[in-house]
């Protein structure tokens, strides 16, 4: 159920602060979109105003507008709870509920919405989300353990298990493998792969190999200086980004002659 | 010389001497509470091999403690089940729901609650909230009489167990909302934005999120609350009527009387057995509180591998 997102002149506050200046950009579903730029660039502080995560900080703000197949997110009637239960979010440093068995971590979005679902289906919910995260033979035998006693990449596919288990229509992903080793970070981006099947995936790396590697489209996100907002620069077909991109800024970053 | 035929690894001066410092403030604490062990022991042997018709009332030394035992875990109990959820309900409103400047003063207000003398809140548990409470008592009685905890005849002055008990709540609340609020505000960010993430309202997030990370502390912030309820002296001293043993009845004027309130209403006017009588049930009272601490311990080590504290 993969939906399509078009933002249109966003602006995105820290209460005063300007962080995110003036965002227009249409996300394709049913591909990975990749958001790359410098560290203070605003590209995750966008990706958290995609699924209203942004207005949780005390004076943050959004001006501009944000549509999913004609669903306005920031309409006076939309509410944020709503939004996050059809955006899915994966962060940077995986956070299973500590408290919870690594079955009731992937139970625990699947219960929110539907509060009497009968333990036969929400076992065969459990296990596809498992196995959809690539993680199920690892934990079959150990269903019942907390979250925290999986691997560090096993807890972060625990994350993306839980995120997909509500059958969201957009994933986003905040640097999902920027705190995993090499063969973890593997994983997690054939898994994107094959979830872009089924999602729209939008994610933020510092890792440029791996945007485009995983990939569709990138946006390169940049700021002119310290205390202005950040911008999207470019937004292109990956292949272009990283061949022949438009701007000049942008084959700057991505050749390394930035800065 | 050190390197080859010494196996202790290198230490510096400065970390030599903070290691024996704290180990010295680990084993004066062991020393000081062996020492008052070892005083309770001694000084309660008499009492505990004397004739029965010796100790107070004359029937041994086991129905003299007995009811007073009774009288100080029910005071206890009713003062934990009723401080508990409110100072939980407290600590998650300053935590997650209020203003930032409201929140402050709030906290500021409930810890202030810690710094008044036990002995006010006993004239004010004896000189207004017993009377206040009389009607509400005998509404109980009217209504709920059949439950034998409000059976009645209500007393006329209003001190009963009950109002002990709520006296005694209001006493441990700020120590219970002070370490819960603290453990509600360390939550890590990460765990509430995986809960908002998945669509989580405020409430829900707070139960997948917040309540879990800090239900140990809760525990462990409840049961110094029950420590001091166990040993409040002055309060039930004041407020409490005693007349009587064992009895569940809440709201009547015949009630147990705690270990610690009798020990003040009884001292001054003992002596020989009866002061070993009095120590005695004082070293009960220790052994209850220390047990009461290692089952919180035990309650909160259970689920440590699922609290989050290693994560």
């Amino acid at each position: 159920m993969a939906k399509r997102i078009d933002v249109s002149d966003l602006n995105v506050y820290y209460g005063s602060f300007l962080a995110v200046e003036g965002v227009t950009v249409s996300i394709e579903p049913r591909s990975v979109t990749a958001l790359i730029g410098p560290s203070g660039c605003g590209k995750s502080t966008f990706l958290r105003s995609i699924n209203r995560m942004h207005e949780v900080l005390p004076g943050a703000r959004v001006e501009g507008k944000i549509v999913m197949d004609g669903q306005d997110l920031y309409g006076p009637d939309s509410d944020p709870v709503d939004v996050r239960r059809q955006i899915g979010m994966v962060f940077q440093r995986p956070n299973p509920f500590p408290t919870m068995s690594i079955y009731d971590n992937v139970a625990a979005g699947l219960r929110l919405n539907n509060k009497k679902m009968k333990k036969g289906d929400l076992d065969d919910l459990v296990e596809r989300s498992l196995r959809g995260a690539n993680l199920w033979n690892e934990v079959k035998d150990r269903l019942g353990r907390p979250g925290s006693s999986l691997s560090g990449g096993q807890q972060q596919r625990l994350c993306i298990a839980r995120a997909i288990a509500v059958e969201p229509d957009v994933l986003l992903m905040d640097e999902p493998a920027s705190a995993l080793d090499p063969i973890s970070t593997l994983a997690i981006e054939d898994l994107m792969t094959e979830l872009k099947e089924r999602f729209t995936i939008v994610i933020v790396t510092h890792n440029m190999q791996q945007a485009a590697r995983v990939s569709e489209s990138t946006g390169f996100f940049n700021l002119s200086g310290v205390g202005q907002p950040g911008r999207l620069i470019e937004f292109n077909p990956t292949e272009k980004i990283f061949s022949n991109p438009d701007e000049k800024a942008t084959e700057d970053y991505i050749s390394g002659r930035f800065g | 010389m050190t390197s080859t035929s010494s196996s202790r690894p290198v230490l510096r001066r400065g970390d030599r001497v903070f290691a024996g410092t704290a180990k010295g403030a680990g084993i004066l604490i062991m020393l000081i509470l062996a020492g008052v062990t070892v005083f309770l022991v001694v000084e309660a042997a008499p009492a505990l091999t004397a004739p029965a018709e010796d100790i107070p009332g004359g029937d041994g030394l086991a129905s003299y403690i007995a009811p007073l035992l009774f009288g100080t875990l029910l005071a206890a109990v009713i003062a934990l089940a009723l401080a508990t959820p409110l100072a939980v309900a407290i600590a998650l409103f300053i935590t997650q729901y209020a203003p930032r400047r409201l929140a402050q003063g709030l906290g500021y207000v409930v810890d202030l609650l810690a710094a008044i003398p036990s002995i006010v809140y006993g004239f004010w548990g004896v000189f207004w909230l017993a009377p206040k409470m009389v009607p509400f008592y005998r509404w109980l009685e009217d209504n709920l009489g059949f439950i034998p905890l409000f059976a009645g005849p209500t007393s006329a002055t209003g001190r009963t167990m009950l109002t002990a008990g709520l006296v005694l709540a209001i006493m441990i609340l700020p120590i219970i909302s002070a370490i819960a609020r603290e453990v509600f505000r360390q939550t890590p960010t990460l765990h509430r934005e995986a809960a908002l993430a998945l669509g989580a309202t405020r409430w829900e997030m707070i139960r997948m999120a917040v309540l879990p990370y800090g239900s140990s502390g809760v525990i462990g912030g409840a049961m110094l609350g029950l420590g001091r309820a166990l040993g409040e002296t002055m309060a039930i001293a004041l407020v409490l009527s005693v007349s009587g043993g064992i009895t569940f009845n809440l709201i009547s004027s015949g009630n147990p009387s705690t270990i610690a309130a009798n020990v003040a209403l009884q001292f001054p006017e003992s002596s020989g057995i009866d002061v070993n009588t009095l120590i005695a049930s004082g070293l009960v009272l220790f052994v209850i509180t220390f047990a009461v601490n290692m089952g919180a311990r035990a309650i909160v080590n259970r689920r440590a591998e699922f609290s989050g504290a290693g994560s």
